[in-house]
């Protein structure tokens, strides 16, 4: 693609913070009306370069060609002024403000000195139309769900009818229903000539929509072509740099006593009449669409929600009204949002680690020493990198989960109720949770994952519960088929990711 | 990305650390310069024993707001507390006589009366779920009114007699140290030990920092909660014990302001109003900060001492907007 028409390329791009050189002589081209898909492991220096390549960072050596010419953003609004648009993996919105004025934000429709408030709204609708996003441009969007969220970043974007739209994750929080329609955009906009960057961490979208395919690894461009050159084993060798063997462990089930009996379990609002049963050594698969009540189901049952039902554990009744009582019983919930409830991001890595199982290291005064031997092991036993020093919230997003499974195991439950354990980690990463995962399970203890992955799910799963509108609609083996679950997870006939012709 | 962030981290630190005691060295130099007997030993002791009140409070808010929490109403609290604590011990008299005894019974009640009056924010906060600012507003304003109803819209004197036996609580001490001083010296060690070292230090800025992830880290946030509130009223309590002996009496103006005395000290400090992050020897460099600008003032003809607030306004935003810029780096 050498010759061919680029709209934005970077040109032997390096970034360095500090004395730590981050990125090593980049190049990436963009071509108009093409869709470019960057692959690589978290702290690949994916996200670096497309900060750089839309503005919001600047590169410390080499060159940002914007229609062959070497162009400096003095800022990020300057390169949206030459219609470059990125979307960020954590939202950008005014939480508080509707649909309509977020879209609108800063380049509001007037008509005088006010507000065209019917512009606004039909252009929103149209934009949402389009989308096939069926939230009203009055919604707060502090109530919208995150599939819904990602939807009004992207109406934002195509309001500013970009050249170049550049998305960090797009589809990490979108169910399949969700990407599908992402994807159908994504195709109209290089219908209409738009160049488009995306990263993410699903390879099957990737070989499903990419034309052109960048590989990074450890800062440096280890891949670049056509995309359809690649197929998703060759793209996840090249990003992990080594030959990956099967992504999931053999499963080895030899399952022992009953850990835990629910029955008739009810969380308000989101799900009734839960009940199924948990042995040692056993990995339970809890299947369903975004928003089925599979999270909150098991929110409530760790005491995090309010939730009526019988709960057993190891044949007690047990009451669990506080997560600590949880916690006390041995049951454990690792959440699906490190960010918000898993990790504290301003904190250090000893801090986060001992946080939940605290009284360990409690003599009356803290033992620090212990705290740290206890730090040096988790780095060790989860294969944590990153800087010993670091703030959490500047760890990559694998290096996150891993420190909150060591977190959650260090208070050693024999329960483990693991959310979705692999979004938005990379696929070398991934493999090592799975390892892990399996590795409890030999251990005795009983395990449930819910993950929106069907191939997780089923790769893992000794059993599998499928959950649809609050209600458990099946139990299936663990060699179930995607087919099998997707059937009940819908009710329907599954979606086809790829678009008839 | 993260490693810029890491390797800006120790600067960070290091202004927001060094910026508080910077601030006291340049007041202290200032005021040797301007008045010989600044750092005279009865002016240095002066500062101290009047930084006291003040101070045992604000090692309680520290805690208070390092949990993410706020209470406005320890001003009015320890007015109080000195009211009914005055009432009591007069009262007894008759039955107990003018002794030792009676002083024991007016602390005991001031502790009791201190620790149920924290509880009691602290339950409406985390029982009932309501914003730590309305709670104490609406008990900043009752305590306020009660004093003044038990003073009759007056002033509530200790007996005579007992005063005198009391005073060597505020004027007395050891080796020329007064208690008030010792006593706020304990404190703020004992804090400064919880903060750091224990616990509960930890969770206090694990709920501050995000209460949701420490909820879903098993950590029983309301209790910890309700603590910093019960601690910071018993601590209120320790304050009005050393302040009752001073004047002997308690009005309606007991403890004007203390409230805003000693979240401004907590902020100087560095411990963020957000919570998250608090550190105790911020705190007391703080209210140090704040009561040499008064006594600065009074000491020199520089500047009319009627613009103390004026400097001390200026002093807290200064302070957060340092804050901020140390922030902003990384």
């Amino acid at each position: 693609m050498g010759d061919a028409v680029t709209v934005l390329a970077l040109r032997n791009v390096s970034r360095s913070f500090g004395p730590i050189e981050v990125l090593h002589g980049v190049d990436i081209a963009l071509r108009p009306g093409q869709v470019h898909a960057l692959i690589g492991e978290n702290g690949a220096g994916k996200s670096t370069t497309m900060k750089i390549m839309t503005g919001y960072q600047p590169p410390s050596s080499g060159q940002v060609l914007l229609d062959g010419q070497p162009v400096t953003f003095a800022n990020m609004g300057a390169a949206e002024d030459l219609g470059i648009s990125m979307i960020h993996q954590e939202f950008n919105l005014a939480e508080q403000l509707t649909v309509e004025q977020n879209i609108f934000l800063g380049r509001e429709l007037k008509r005088g000195p006010f507000l065209d408030k019917p512009a606004m709204r039909a252009r929103t609708r149209e934009l949402l139309d389009r989308l096939e996003c069926r939230v009203s441009p009055d919604q707060v969007v502090s109530t919208l769900s995150n599939s819904d969220k990602q939807m009004v970043e992207i109406a934002k974007a195509l309001l500013r009818e970009t050249r170049v739209l550049v998305m960090d994750e797009p589809t990490a929080v979108l169910t399949r229903a969700e990407t599908a329609i992402l994807l159908r955009q994504v195709r109209a906009l290089r219908e209409a000539g738009t160049a488009v960057l995306f990263t993410s961490h699903k390879l099957d979208e990737v070989e499903e929509i990419a034309d052109d395919l960048t590989i990074m690894r450890d800062g440096r461009v280890v891949w670049t072509g056509e995309a359809a050159q690649m197929d998703q084993h060759s793209m996840a060798n090249a990003m992990v740099g080594r030959e990956m063997s099967d992504l999931f462990p053999v499963k080895a089930a030899t399952p022992g006593e009953v850990a835990l009996e629910v029955r008739g379990l009810s969380v308000p609002g989101f799900s009734r009449d839960i009940g199924f049963t948990l042995r040692r050594g056993e990995v339970l698969g809890v299947a369903g669409l975004i928003g089925s009540g599979r999270t909150e189901t098991f929110e409530g049952l760790c005491g995090l929600r309010p939730a009526t039902g019988e709960v057993r554990v190891f044949g007690q009744p047990a009451r669990i009204d506080h997560p600590w009582q949880a916690q006390t019983l041995g049951l454990c919930y690792l959440t699906e949002d490190r960010k918000t409830r898993g990790l504290l991001l301003g904190k250090g890595l000893r801090e986060n680690l001992t946080l939940q199982a605290l009284s360990k290291f409690d003599r009356g005064l803290l033992d620090t020493g212990a705290e740290e031997r206890a730090l040096d092991q988790a780095i060790t036993d989860f294969d944590i990198r990153g800087h010993r020093g670091a703030m959490v919230g500047n760890l990559s997003g694998g290096n996150q989960q891993k420190l909150l499974f060591a977190k959650t195991m260090l208070a050693d439950p024999q329960i483990i109720i693991i959310d979705e354990p692999t979004r938005g980690i990379d696929i070398g990463t991934k493999q090592q949770m799975y390892v892990l995962i399996r590795r409890l399970a030999a251990e005795g203890r009983a395990i449930v994952v819910i993950s929106s992955e069907m191939q997780e799910v089923i790769g893992l799963s000794d059993r599998i519960l499928v959950m649809r509108h609050g209600r458990i609609t099946g139990e299936l083996d663990g060699d179930a088929t995607e087919d099998a679950i997707v059937r009940l997870a819908m009710g329907v006939t599954p979606t086809p990711l790829k678009e008839p012709a | 990305m993260s490693d810029a962030a890491v390797a800006a981290s120790p600067r960070r630190l290091r202004m927001t650390v060094i910026g508080p005691i910077l601030a006291l060295v340049l007041l202290v130099i200032a005021g040797a310069l301007m008045n010989p007997n600044f750092l005279g030993w009865d002016n240095v002791t002066n500062v101290l024993a009047r930084s006291a009140f003040i101070g045992i409070i604000a090692v309680g808010m520290t805690f208070v707001i390092t949990a993410g929490g706020l209470d406005l109403s320890v001003g009015s609290m320890a007015a109080f507390i000195a009211g009914l604590m005055i009432l009591v011990m007069n009262s007894l008299i008759p039955s107990m006589g003018a002794g030792i005894p009676v002083i024991l019974v007016g602390m005991a009640v001031a502790l009791l009366a201190g620790l149920a009056a924290g509880l009691l924010n602290g339950i409406l906060i985390t029982r009932l779920g309501i914003e730590a600012f309305i709670v104490t507003l609406g008990s900043m304003g009752i305590y306020r009114s009660l004093v003044t109803w038990l003073a009759d819209g007056g002033t509530l004197s200790l007996d005579f007699g007992l005063r005198s036996l009391y005073q060597p609580v505020y004027y007395g001490g050891i080796f020329g140290i007064t208690w008030p001083i010792i006593v706020f010296a304990v404190v703020v060690v004992i804090g400064e030990i919880v903060m750091r070292s224990t616990a509960f230090g930890r969770y206090c800025a694990a709920i501050g920092s995000n209460e949701q992830v420490a909820k879903y880290s098993s950590v029983r946030v309301d209790r910890v909660r309700l603590m910093t509130y019960a601690a910071l009223g018993l601590l209120v309590g320790i304050a009005t014990i050393m302040y009752v002996p001073r004047l002997g009496s308690a009005s309606s103006a007991t403890g004007m302001l203390w409230e805003l005395e000693a979240i401004a000290a907590v902020i100087i400090g560095g411990t963020v109003l957000k919570g998250g992050f608090g550190r105790v020897w911020g705190t007391v460099i703080g209210v140090l900060i704040l009561t040499l600008i008064g006594n600065l003032l009074n000491l020199t003809d520089f500047v009319s001492p009627y613009l103390n607030g004026a400097i001390q306004g200026a002093i807290i935003v200064l302070a957060v907007v340092l804050q901020r810029e140390g922030k902003a780096r990384t």
